[in-house]
């Protein structure tokens, strides 16, 4: 099978596809996007959220052939340019990091939440991420991250204003 | 030069011992960009897959794997008779099969491999070998394992170990006894990182092996006896590892991928699926206790008595020692005079069982601390009141006899934690329905909810016990790059998401004064660093660190020395290394790192050892058994649904003696992720097994706390200085996942004035379910 997609704004061809291949292994083996991680393959996790068309998907849950003629976000696309996203510079700064496997997912779930909702109470992060499991941090640190991206991309906003 | 896969970048650490510094490997992470075990690929790359039982116990009659061959794109096809050396290897015992040959004792064994060009064509290859099995009744319950007409899954036996520890007077009487029999179910460590790694063929009969794991060189040490090849024909490199808790202690799928790449001469990786890596690493050892604890009417401990019994499964991996924990820590960190314990465990036909986060001290303090609030009972007393009445303090005796030395603080860590505020009740009007038992699913509107407060307090060893031979190995090497003093520190232990790489950074700025520090990747180029478990790293391979640093130190100096020729400041031995120079005593800049080392490169190699520990005496457990001792106490705040059985844990509040922070917020980061893991098997993680096979090898099936589940933890960090380890420090890692869960138990006790006996507690242990009920 063969798939054409726009993967963090480059598009993309993939040709040889296997017809039961998920685009996570797609992301992963095929286009050496392996940002997006393989911890479930189960969508239970999170730890392969990635934006389909806009939509927050876990890439395990996706057929590749579904990606035809799509729009693909991975962690990798979060850049902008050398500079860190300020969802991923929150996650450095806080701890929010130990082993770092969850990360990416919660990254991604993250810039999502914060698209949606600005100023997300403690209750609102803990519903968003609750798709997201992390095994080392016990999850506190994790909402100091958003907070503080949540903080930073509020100032940001009212000063580019 | 064989091909080599990307790993990760060497970023420069800038800070000191005590200071909150970044991670060098956080910004990889949030970009995605860290090469973690399982992302490894190089060209002309194959996958491995593994053919794994079906059955619990079984004998192997014959393994046909002419179909499997002759699938498309399918390279090799291995069985036992292709293990090249021992067909056995283990921790402690070597009594695991590479590959399963005459008989398989659990299910899901590894008893064949297939390499292909495709993932997908391995596995269904795999599923083309075929095995005939004559399959046998499954040995499943420890207690039949035990006795004496059990048939031996093993030869010599059984019973893995047994231990006896005999106190003070065994026939001790008492104003007050109190008798419990606990149960605790088996937790997954569920890293999130699966198993997974890359061999390479050199072309000249070795192998380079990149993998994630807690102990390079103890893989090489299992991987030469079982490739039978000389160690340094295998040269180890730590890959990224998402996560260990245990689970990465015994060899997974390193020998497998080192036989097919070795057997294809192609580099071959092998990355398992999360139901496979359920089957693919040993477990916490479910347990069944049984505890007598005798008192005073003002409840002063006269005796304990306690019989555990832990589940080992089918292989040995760390039992021996895992047992020999929750023995010492049997009666938690309390002073008593008389002790009668007796532990063992027992080789099953269920999943192995071995090193999890806590390693024996987890189970036995659900059941010492259950009977401790059952003593505060029977006596009258308030549980934190009698903990504090028990509590060890320095100069303390353990059961073992063992005098615990430096500060020991138990009765400061409850009244700490009694003494944080309580958290504002939940059932206030009008309801918030993210707050209850239940969250938006909307099961109550607060009817029903019972709020409880429960305490614990546990404590276990920290490094390697009962005179195993503890040490690491650090090379240091100090030179000018870009006309800037850099220090490289390279050593062999296993960064598993603890953040030991930070730690390491951090004493070698510390004791060199420089700025620029990198840790080289881990590898066995250098001397062992043992393995990243017992919460040893920061202590022991951090004392490796710190000593090859002093000895650079004391070179630098001496080049300083003879450099300035005492002109300037008579004294040399008032100069000291900070700010990337020579300065004085009073901190003045004398000489620039920079200028004085010009070209030249100074490195040192040292080992760190700590004292020596000794073995057990089998007949009383009379021994100074344990390096160091760690100490955490949790208060649990629980809202629980008395009609549904549905648990909100409200708040974890937590003290604990770090002995000296070497970076508070991956202390933090400890605390709140080792008590989430606590809370897991106190309310939900459980393997659950049934007549030898896994029913719920997934994550949708096994259930993890989430960040709806884990309250927020408050905490108080104590740093009392140890007067024997480097800087003070004490392990940080498992005490967390100690007591946060026994503490959550007593809480839902408080709750619904249950007796709940066995962890994980389960809805239908709350509530009565009748005949209509579920039962397991």
């Amino acid at each position: 099978m063969k798939i054409d997609c726009t993967v963090n704004g480059r598009s993309r061809t993939v040709d040889g596809l296997w017809e039961g291949e998920s685009l996570l292994s797609v992301l992963r083996d095929r286009m050496q996007l392996p940002g997006s991680k393989n911890a479930c393959e189960q969508g239970e996790c999170g730890s392969c959220s990635v934006y389909l068309d806009g939509a927050l998907v876990c890439a395990c849950l996706v057929l590749g052939g579904q990606a035809n003629g799509r729009t693909i976000v991975t962690i990798e696309g979060l850049m902008s340019g050398d500079a860190l996203h300020a969802v991923q510079q929150a996650f450095v700064e806080a701890g929010a990091v130990q082993c770092g496997f969850c990360t990416p997912g919660l990254v991604v779930a993250t810039h999502d939440l914060l698209n949606r909702v600005p100023e997300p109470s403690v209750m609102q992060i803990r519903e968003a991420l609750a798709g997201n499991i992390c095994r080392c941090t016990g999850y506190a640190k994790i909402i100091e991250a958003v907070q503080l991206a949540a903080l930073r991309m509020a100032v940001h906003e009212r000063t580019a204003r | 030069m064989t091909a080599q896969p990307r790993l990760a970048p060497h970023s420069v650490v800038s800070g000191r011992v005590g200071e909150s510094v970044q991670r060098p490997d956080a910004v990889l992470k949030v970009k995605g960009d860290f090469p973690y075990s399982s992302d490894l690929q190089v060209k002309g790359m194959l996958w491995g897959a593994t053919v794994r039982s079906p059955h619990p116990y079984a004998r192997i009659v014959s393994i046909d794997t002419a179909q499997a061959l002759a699938s498309p794109g399918v390279r090799a096809v291995l069985t036992h008779e292709d293990v090249p050396g021992r067909k056995v290897y283990g921790l402690e015992i070597p009594d695991q099969p590479v590959l399963a040959f005459d008989v398989v004792r659990y299910w899901g064994e590894s008893v064949a491999l297939v390499a292909a060009d495709h993932p997908e064509q391995a596995r269904r290859a795999a599923a083309k070998v075929h095995v005939d099995y004559q399959v046998l009744v499954p040995l499943t319950d420890p207690e039949v394992a035990l006795t004496p007409d059990a048939p031996s899954l093993h030869e010599g036996g059984n019973i893995t170990r047994q231990v006896r520890i005999r106190r003070g007077d065994q026939n001790a009487a008492a104003d007050v006894v109190v008798i419990g029999e606990y149960e605790i179910g088996m937790q997954d460590q569920a890293p999130l990182g699966p198993e997974s790694g890359l061999a390479i063929p050199d072309g000249e009969g070795g192998v380079d092996l990149y993998i994630a794991t807690q102990w390079l060189h103890i893989d090489r040490e299992q991987l030469a006896e079982s490739l039978a090849l000389p160690p340094d024909k295998i040269r180890l490199t730590l890959a990224g590892v998402g996560g260990a808790f245990g689970a990465r202690e015994d060899l997974s799928m390193q020998a497998h991928a080192c036989m097919l790449a070795l057997r294809t001469g192609r580099p071959v990786k092998i990355s398992y699926s999360r139901p496979e890596s359920f089957v693919g690493h040993v477990h916490r050892h479910p347990g069944r206790l049984r505890y007598e604890h005798g008192a005073t009417r003002d409840g002063k401990l006269v005796y304990v008595k306690a019989r555990i019994l832990l589940d080992g499964g089918a292989y040995a991996s760390s039992s021996t020692a895992v047992i020999a924990n929750a023995c010492c820590f049997a009666i938690g960190p309390y002073e008593c005079p008389n002790a009668t314990i007796d532990g063992w465990v027992v080789y099953t036909n269920n999943p192995p069982c071995g090193a999890m986060r806590g390693f024996g001290s987890v189970q036995n303090c659900y059941a010492h601390e259950a009977q401790m609030d059952k003593l505060a009972a029977a006596i009258g007393m308030d549980p934190v009141e009698l903990r504090i009445r028990n509590a060890m303090k320095t100069g303390s005796s353990m059961v073992t006899g063992q005098v615990v030395e430096g500060p020991v603080p138990v009765a400061e860590l409850l009244r700490r934690v009694r003494d944080v505020p309580l958290p504002p009740s939940t059932t206030s009007d009008p309801i918030d329905l993210t707050e209850m038992p239940g969250g938006v699913s909307n099961t109550t509107h607060g009817e029903a909810v019972k709020r409880g407060i429960g305490y614990a307090v546990g404590f276990k060893n920290i490094g390697y016990s009962e005179g195993f031979n503890d040490y690491s190995t650090a090379r240091v090497r100090l030179s000018v790059v870009g006309g800037r003093p850099r220090v490289e520190v390279h050593t062999a232990s296993a960064e598993v998401g603890q953040g030991l790489v930070t730690v390491q950074a951090q004493i070698a700025g510390t004791e060199l004064g420089v700025s620029d520090v990198v840790v080289l990747d881990a590898d066995t180029v250098v001397g062992s660093a043992g393995s990243s478990s017992a919460s040893r790293q920061t202590y022991i391979t951090g004392g490796a660190v710190k000593a090859a640093c002093e000895a650079v130190r004391e070179r630098v100096l001496g080049l300083a020395q003879s450099e300035l020729g005492g002109r300037h400041l008579g004294d040399a031995h008032g100069l000291r290394l900070e700010n990337d120079a020579i300065v004085s005593a009073k901190g003045a800049v004398v000489l620039s790192l920079a200028t004085l080392l010009g070209e030249e490169v100074i490195e040192e190699t040292r080992e760190f050892r700590p004292r020596r520990t000794s073995p057990l005496d089998p007949e009383t457990g009379q021994a100074n058994a344990h390096l160091q001792y760690a100490f955490a106490a949790h208060r649990a705040v629980v809202d629980v649904d008395t009609e549904l059985g549905l648990v909100k844990v409200v708040e974890l509040a937590t003290a604990q003696d770090v002995g000296k922070a070497i970076n508070p917020q991956a202390v933090e980061g400890q605390l709140e992720g080792g008590a989430a893991q606590g809370l897991g098997l106190a309310v939900m993680e459980e393997i659950q097994v049934k007549d030898g096979v896994i029913r719920n090898a997934s994550f949708t099936d096994y259930l993890l706390p989430t960040i709806l589940d884990m309250p927020p933890v408050r905490m108080q960090i104590l740093e009392l200085g140890d007067p024997h380890s480097p800087y003070g420090l004490k392990g940080v890692g498992e005490p967390p996942t100690i007591s946060s869960g026994p503490a959550i138990i007593a809480a839902i006790r408080a709750a619904t004035g249950r007796p709940l006996s066995r962890a994980p507690v389960r809805p239908h242990d709350i509530v009565d379910t009748g005949s209509r009920g579920v039962r397991s």
